[in-house]
Parts: structure tokens; sequence; C-alpha cells
């Protein structure tokens, strides 16, 4: 007598074959070695994107948007909902701590050099994800509609505005207008819940189908190591248990941030005030803001801000193209100068973020 | 031999005139989906009310080392009166990204506090970032009342 779960599971067999995929699964390895600890950060990485869907989709039913309505359906949300003000907290927290363990997950894969042939895709489509990351990060700060937020947005548009001949139409399409309004509320708000979800969904799945028919990136010392010498765990069930364990402790220290440390809503956004002191982005965007204070307003015949971007915008693209010029690690070569520019890049980042914040 | 030749070049003709046909085509129904599009996306401009003269207040409401934010139709200005007693109004929007500035008693300068820019009492950029001065707007003092306007 076969139990009703068998039955389930051979009704389901005899149409999509399960068969081929368990088995695919029963053979999936993931090395062993004493790098193994950076493999769980893609993992929690999309861990907190899963939450940020479900917090995201719960904040959906309570928002509004509009100038009239945000700031007030936010302060709605964190006083009146009941937990509301938990889902807005986690919402904010797992935003920003999406954006470090993918920032450790970007810089892990990069000194490994798990970016060489044959995992160029994957890396790519990671830089993507990174991007919309802080593209959700910038669209969702401006939602509360709060004078930080306010400004914020006024800044970051018009550096996109200062970008020669493009600019322009960018800055408009953005705002909605020439100014930051309510327009630019709505369009924000119809990026960070459509546009750039639906861009991540489809750049995430190719990610981690790369990740599943290529497996994990072995470290670059161990390519030349019999195949049977390497140490290796089963994906089901050791890692798996591994990964969920990780999550939960992760979903713990949410938990704990949220209760402990709320997210402020701060004052609501006012056209005819001016920008408070002390105003800063958000951390992960404040060694650029420190670079723009740093850059006189002309150099020679260009506007500071101007060379300030497009030296950034430079950056970006060749750090995202590094599979296609580090063409040592793809041959199996040691390659120094990626671990200097590398390091160099960290040390950057990480001192200017500092003198920013205390500043 | 001769007439295999002309028919295959015949064809080749044929061939290319349909490329070009398909191709054209092609290229003229994207044109007309994404014309549309893009269109949409520019925002229409908003019938505004040309503001050219506001009435900012009476002489007595504003103390002397004192700036204020004034709205000037959809913009601000920040009105300034300095040690002496005289008034200055500039456009409030930051020449380098847009901010708003605000008046500094301590520092007996105009500042913005988004990326530290500053200028004199005069709207001049003095230091940091700001490429330009303000821009400055003209203020007329008729009898006790304070009107700002736009300078021609």
């Amino acid at each position: 007598m076969k139990t009703l779960w068998t039955k389930l599971y051979d009704w389901i067999d005899e149409r999509v074959e399960l068969g081929g995929l368990i088995e695919f699964m029963g053979k999936k390895y993931v090395p062993v070695n004493r790098h193994s600890v950076w493999y769980y950060f893609g993992g929690v990485s999309l861990f907190l994107f899963i939450i940020q869907v479900v917090t995201g989709i719960l904040l959906l039913l309570y928002y509004k948007s509009g100038e009239q309505l945000a700031f007030e359906s936010i302060q709605f949300i964190m006083s009146k909902v009941q937990f509301g003000w938990l889902i807005r907290s986690i919402h904010s927290w797992t935003a920003n701590l999406f954006i470090l363990t993918a920032m450790i997950h970007m810089f892990s894969v990069y000194f490994e050099k798990s970016y060489r042939k044959p995992r160029e895709v994957t890396w790519v489509t990671g830089m993507l994800m990174l991007f919309l990351a802080l593209g959700f990060g910038f669209s969702g700060y401006l939602l509360p509609w709060n004078e930080l937020a306010f400004f914020a947005t006024k800044v970051g548009t018009d550096i996109a505005g200062a970008v020669p001949i493009v600019g322009k139409p960018i800055m408009v399409f953005l705002r909605g207008g020439e100014d930051v309004t309510g327009a630019t509320l709505s369009r924000f708000f119809g990026f960070h819940i459509a546009v750039l979800p639906g861009l991540f969904t489809v750049l995430l799945g190719i990610h981690l189908l790369m990740v599943q028919r290529q497996g994990m990136s072995e470290p670059m010392e161990r390519g030349d190591q019999p195949a049977a010498e390497r140490q290796r765990m089963p994906f089901f069930p050791n890692f798996l248990l591994r990964d969920l364990l990780l999550w939960l402790i992760v979903l713990n220290l949410l938990a704990i941030l949220a209760v402990f440390f709320p997210w402020e809503l701060g004052k609501k956004a006012d056209a005819f005030a001016s920008a408070p002191a002390g105003i800063k982005p958000e951390w992960y965007f404040l060694f650029m803001f420190q670079t723009l204070k740093y850059i006189p307003g002309k150099i020679l015949f260009v506007d500071g801000e101007v060379l300030g971007i497009l030296l950034f915008g430079l950056a970006g693209l060749l750090w995202m193209l590094v599979p296609f010029w580090d063409w040592k690690s793809s041959r199996g070569e040691r390659n120094r100068f990626v671990n200097y520019v590398g390091i160099f890049v960290i040390f950057y980042i990480i001192i200017l973020t500092v003198i920013g914040w205390i500043v | 031999m001769m007439s295999d030749a002309g028919d295959s070049g015949q064809q080749e003709n044929r061939r290319d005139f349909l490329k070009i046909a398909l191709g054209g085509g092609l290229v003229a129904w994207l044109a007309a989906v994404l014309y549309p599009i893009f269109a949409y996306l520019n925002p229409p401009k908003q019938a505004e009310v040309e503001v050219t003269s506001v009435k900012a207040g009476k002489v007595s409401a504003f103390e002397k080392e004192s700036g204020t934010i004034v709205r000037f139709g959809n913009k601000p200005v920040v009105l300034i009166r300095n040690a002496a007693g005289d008034f200055r109004a500039f456009l409030a929007t930051c020449t380098h990204l847009d901010c708003t500035v605000q008046y500094r008693k301590d520092m007996g300068l105009i500042w913005c506090a988004c990326h530290n820019g500053r200028y004199d009492l005069n709207g001049r950029n003095v230091a940091g970032p700001p490429p330009r001065p303000l821009d400055e707007y003209r203020v007329v003092i008729q009898g006790e009342e304070i009107f700002i306007s736009k300078k021609a």
C-alpha cells in the first residue's frame, strides 16, 4: 500500500520527471577548504533578498504613495498597525545588511578570482544585481518622503544630471520633471516595487542557474590537485543545513536590530526648508559623497562633480569587467595586480566612509 | 550559361530587395512601438503661474544677522538681513547639487549642509564645491513692506 506522499510524488514525477533533478541535487558537492566560509555570503544575501520581498509586500498593504500621503502612511504603519514598526524596521535594516553581505560576497569572489573563466557571466550578473541593489536603496530611501530623503534624492538625481549630454534627460526622467516633487515619489515607487524587482529576479535566476550548473569555484592554488584528493561535502543535506542555521542566526540578528534600534522616520520633507546640518547619505554611498566634498568646483574647464561621476562610473565599469581584462587568472596564473587594485579599493571605501561618518 | 548567371544575379537582387524591405519594415515597426513609450516617459510641462514678485513681510519681522527661506513660486529664496540692516535675496538652491542653503550667523556666511559649500553674503561662492555664485534676486522696500523680485 503506497502512502499518500509517495502517491503524490509519483503523480508529479510522471508529469515533470523529478528523477533527473533529484539525481542532480544528490550529486551536488561543495568544496571544503580554508576559504569555505566565504561561500556562505551569497546564500545569506539571497535570504536577505527573500526577506525584502516578503516585508516589502507587507508594507505595500498600508503604504500610500504621494506627497500628502507617503509620510503619513508610514507614520500610520509605525504607530497604528500591529507590528508595523517591526516590519518597517526589518525592511530598513535588511536593506542595509543586504548591501553589506552582497559587498562581502563580491569582494570574496574578487580576491578568490572566482570570476575567472568560465564564470564571467555569474560575476557580471552579480555586479549588475549589486548596482540594482544600490538602486533599490536609493529609490526606497525616498518613499517615506522625509527631509533627509528629499535632499538625498535632489543631490543624487542632480549628480546624474551633471553627466554630459545624456545627463539632463536622465535627470528629468528620474524626477518626473525639473524638480524633486510628488512626481518623483511616484516614479521612485514604481521603480522600487516593479521595475527593479523584475530586473533583479531575472538576473538572480541566471546567477543561481549558473552556480548550479558550474558548482562552486575552487581556490586557484588547488587547480593542479587531483580531484580525488580535494575535500568536499554534499550540498544535501550537509551544506544546506549549515546555510539554514546561518539564516536563522541572521534572522535573529535582524530581530534584535529592529527591536533595539528601530529605524527613524525623521521630519516630513519640506521643499521650503534648508538642508539640515549633518545631512549624510546612507553609509554605502558615503565614500562617494565624501569624495565629492574634496573635488573642487572646477578642474580646468570641467565641473568637479562631472569629473567625480565619470571617474566613479569608469571605476565601476572596469571593476565589473575584471574577468575580461584579468587574462592571467583565467589561465591559472597568479595576478598580484588584481589583488593590489582590490586592496586599494577596500581601503579607499573604508577610509572615506569612516571620514564621512565622523566629520 | 549566360542566362544562369543572369538568373542568380536577378535572384540576389530580389533577395537584397526583400532584405531591405523587411529590415526597413522592422526598424519602422520598432520606431512606431518605441516612440510613444519614450514620449510617454517624458513628463509634460505643467502650466505654472509665472511669479515675478512676492511680498516677504515687514522689515521689523526680520532681525539683523538673520536668514529666512521665502517661497518664490515653487522656488525657495533666502532673504538675508546683514549686520548693517540691509536686505539681500538669493535663490536658495545651491549651485553645486541642488540642496537648499541656509544663513549661518556663527560663520557670517550662507552655507550648504550637503557638501559644505560656502557663499559670502553677496552670494559669491567662497569655499567648498559650488561652481557658481547664487542667483541674486532684487529686494525692494516700500514703506515697511519687503518685496522680492527676479532681476531682469
